[in-house]
């Protein structure tokens, strides 16, 4: 953002006022996950900097934390884990499958009442959290599933669908709809067509939507607090525990944990989106 | 006729209109038939469930059915003065009933929150019933009336007549601070008990002000990123993207690490000479560090619709406004600013939508003065268990922000929503 040489003193000023902004703006979003890595490194039980820390004292850090979160007596993280992926691997597959088969309807031209249907296969997005809890937890409790990883598995799926729906929807807007009467013309039917030709071009986008359900579920907390028992628990849901009732660092080495998750996550979206644009022909 | 005889016809004999129509009629069937699976699905398990809720929140039916008989003769009462003996037998009569399936306490306490005062007369009524002491040949009114002088009072009896009705918008008054009075009309509640009106005020409020935040944080560094070459901007876009795919646990925990008294920002303002270090501001636990950590959670959601309707901006569009002698602020607010409006509707009806029913991090940094409508709905669910009290608050919230969804809707299209 060099500034030609001709511009006026004052709005050199403001250019650096801008990029001043802009640098703590960016610093704003970013910093606070930082804090976090030190801090989970911390040999004593504090969840504050101490002196042997800020002098960069090698005997301040230490790994215990991350000792208790593994190998800790009586701790629930294991059995969170566990159930946090199993519910959100079911939930991102079944997101998956609803979800595309939804937008490859809504994509094409023929759909009748296209707008009050995209409508309510996004609502799930809008309303807020707590209505849909309130409400799910009613559905689940009425028909015997709240406590079960089904009624949460399905309560993840009723989340999820909506960005499946928006970036299959998305992908499908660029999609070059030739392709597919080409290969019934030669003889393909629907579903080989589907198979062969229309999801390898909308891949990206479908996995895509499915990275937006598995984190939508696996972050999911307000709604399994209504569904889950005891059996159900979910690193959300411990999380949630931890912070309002023991602030314990073992929080942090599972949150840095999960910022690296999300890193690698974050970067896989972006390969994707970036396939997916070129499969599309989007040049830029 | 002209029109019969320039109809074209298909290979098989069939006008060519009425094919089309055939072919656009299955073509439709399809597309609704590759819907129907999601739209099934979610109109069993969400929708459905949304419209139970406002059932739930305007069932009164448990009384209705308590009193079977009473509601019957009180149709013939007209509300003024004590009710005649056929009101009291068939209360009478009805309580009966309760005492034997041991539910006259449930009575007691619906009829309570109507009017105060009932849940002692009925426990007193319910003695006599037990010990038989009331006798049924002669008149139950009279003896009704000894019990306690409660029950000579026409108004407990103008309370019950209220209940008839299955259903009820108490419990919608209820979340407006408001109820019924006696003669049934609607009234307010004393002024310094009105909670919910200053919840919503306070949501209302925090969900206007982070949008505000959130836009002015969000606006430079969208434009930033829009005008940046691609090189640069992907980088920086990181610092937008990792936190809005980090999970939202993550960055409360970390803003609560953070804001607490001995936490970073503290020290630094320590260090800074801004304060001293025994008189550390409290950050944490109320509205600052709610506007705070939503702001931070919530920007992402400005940034990228602005950021996607920036990167359409032609940046000769700017140029032509300077070399036609505009400076460069009238440059940009001629030009540019206009131009963005779309992007500004979006990222702040986004925000202020999710803003409305945050309750996550309200609950964990706000404390007392930081919570929302949500986390009263939540304390409903799960502390009071009042339900349907749970169930009209979601659904007044619910209607606040549907309202703000069409807006959204008519402005910028859901189908326009972009996503990283």
């Amino acid at each position: 953002m060099a500034l030609p040489s001709y511009t006026e003193t004052r709005y050199r000023i403001w250019h650096y006022i801008y990029i001043a902004i802009c640098t703590f703006v960016f610093f704003f979003l970013i910093a606070p996950l930082f804090v976090i890595f030190p801090l989970s490194f911390n040999a004593e039980e504090f969840l504050v900097f101490s002196e042997g820390m800020k002098n960069l004292d090698p005997d301040a850090f230490s790994l215990r934390w991350y000792k208790d979160m593994i190998y800790g007596t009586k701790n629930p993280w294991g059995l969170a884990a566990q159930n946090s992926f199993i519910i959100a691997i079911f939930a991102t597959i079944g997101s998956i499958i609803l979800g595309t088969l939804a937008a490859l309807g809504l994509s094409s031209r023929h759909m009748p009442y296209k707008g009050i249907i995209m409508a309510t296969l996004i609502s799930p997005m809008i309303v807020p959290l707590i209505i849909s809890g309130v409400a799910i937890f009613f559905f689940m409790a009425k028909v015997g599933l709240a406590a079960t990883h089904t009624g949460i598995v399905l309560a993840h799926i009723i989340l999820g669908t909506p960005f499946v729906v928006i970036t299959v929807t998305a992908t499908l807007s660029g999609f070059d709809h030739s392709v597919t009467r080409a290969a019934a013309s030669l003889g393909s039917n629907p579903v080989n067509t589907f198979m062969k030709i229309t999801l390898p071009l909308i891949l990206p986008g479908v996995i895509s939507g499915g990275l937006f359900a598995f984190v939508t579920s696996f972050d999911e907390v307000v709604v399994v607090l209504f569904l889950a028992g005891l059996e159900n628990t979910t690193i959300p849901i411990q999380m949630w525990t931890g912070l309002r009732e023991q602030l314990s660092p073992t929080i942090l080495a599972v949150a840095t944990c999960l910022i690296i998750l999300s890193t690698l996550i974050l970067i896989s979206a972006e390969l994707l989106r970036r396939r997916s644009e070129r499969l599309r022909g989007i040049n830029r | 006729m002209s029109s019969e005889t320039k109809q074209i016809l298909t290979t098989d004999g069939i006008p060519l209109e009425v094919s089309l129509k055939k072919a656009e009629k299955k073509n439709k069937i399809k597309a609704f038939l590759l819907v129907a699976p999601l739209l099934l699905f979610l109109i069993i398990t969400y929708v459905f469930p949304i419209g139970e809720m406002f059932s739930r929140s305007i069932d009164d039916k448990m009384i209705t059915n308590m009193l079977p008989k009473t509601f019957n003769e009180m149709e013939k009462w007209d509300g003024q003065e004590l009710p005649p003996e056929e009101v009291f037998a068939a209360f009478y009569y009805d309580f009966k009933v309760l005492v034997e399936k041991q539910e006259h306490g449930k009575l007691g306490q619906r009829l309570n929150k109507e009017k105060n005062g009932f849940n002692s007369i009925t426990k007193k009524l319910f003695r006599q019933v037990k010990r038989k002491k009331i006798d049924e040949s002669i008149g139950i009114k009279e003896q009704i009336m000894a019990i306690h002088k409660r029950w000579r009072n026409v108004e407990y009896w103008q309370a019950i007549k209220r209940t008839a009705p299955p259903y009820t918008m108490a419990k919608y008054l209820k979340g407006m601070d408001m109820y019924y009075a006696a003669d049934g009309s609607i009234v307010q509640v004393e002024e310094d008990r009105r909670i919910h009106r200053i919840l919503w005020l306070r949501t209302l409020e925090i969900a206007l002000l982070v949008t505000i935040f959130c836009f002015l944080m969000g606006y430079p560094i969208a434009h930033l990123l829009a005008t940046l070459p691609m090189k640069y901007s992907n980088l920086l876009m990181i610092c937008v993207l990792l936190p809005f795919w980090t999970s939202l646990l993550v960055r409360t925990a970390s803003w609560m690490i953070l804001l607490q008294q001995q936490g970073v920002v503290n020290d630094f303002f320590v260090m800074i000479g801004l304060v001293s270090d025994d008189s550390r501001p409290e950050m944490m636990y109320n509205k600052v560090g709610t506007y705070v950590a939503m702001t931070q959670i919530l920007l992402p959601f400005m940034v990228l619709p602005l950021y996607s309707v920036m990167k359409t901006i032609s940046p000769s569009l700017m140029r032509a406004g300077k070399s036609l002698g505009g400076t460069p602020f009238v440059a940009f607010w001629k030009v540019y600013f206009p131009l963005t409006i779309p992007g500004i509707g979006a990222g702040c009806l986004l925000v202020f939508i999710l803003a409305i029913g945050y309750y996550i991090t309200p609950a964990l940094v706000g404390g007392a003065s930081g919570t929302l409508i949500s986390n009263q709905i939540a304390y409903h669910m799960k502390t009071t268990l009042d339900w349907s009290f749970a169930s009209a608050m979601g659904l007044m919230l619910l209607t606040g922000v549907l309202v703000v969804y069409w807006i959204y809707n008519k402005l910028v299209g859901v189908d326009n929503i972009k996503l990283g």
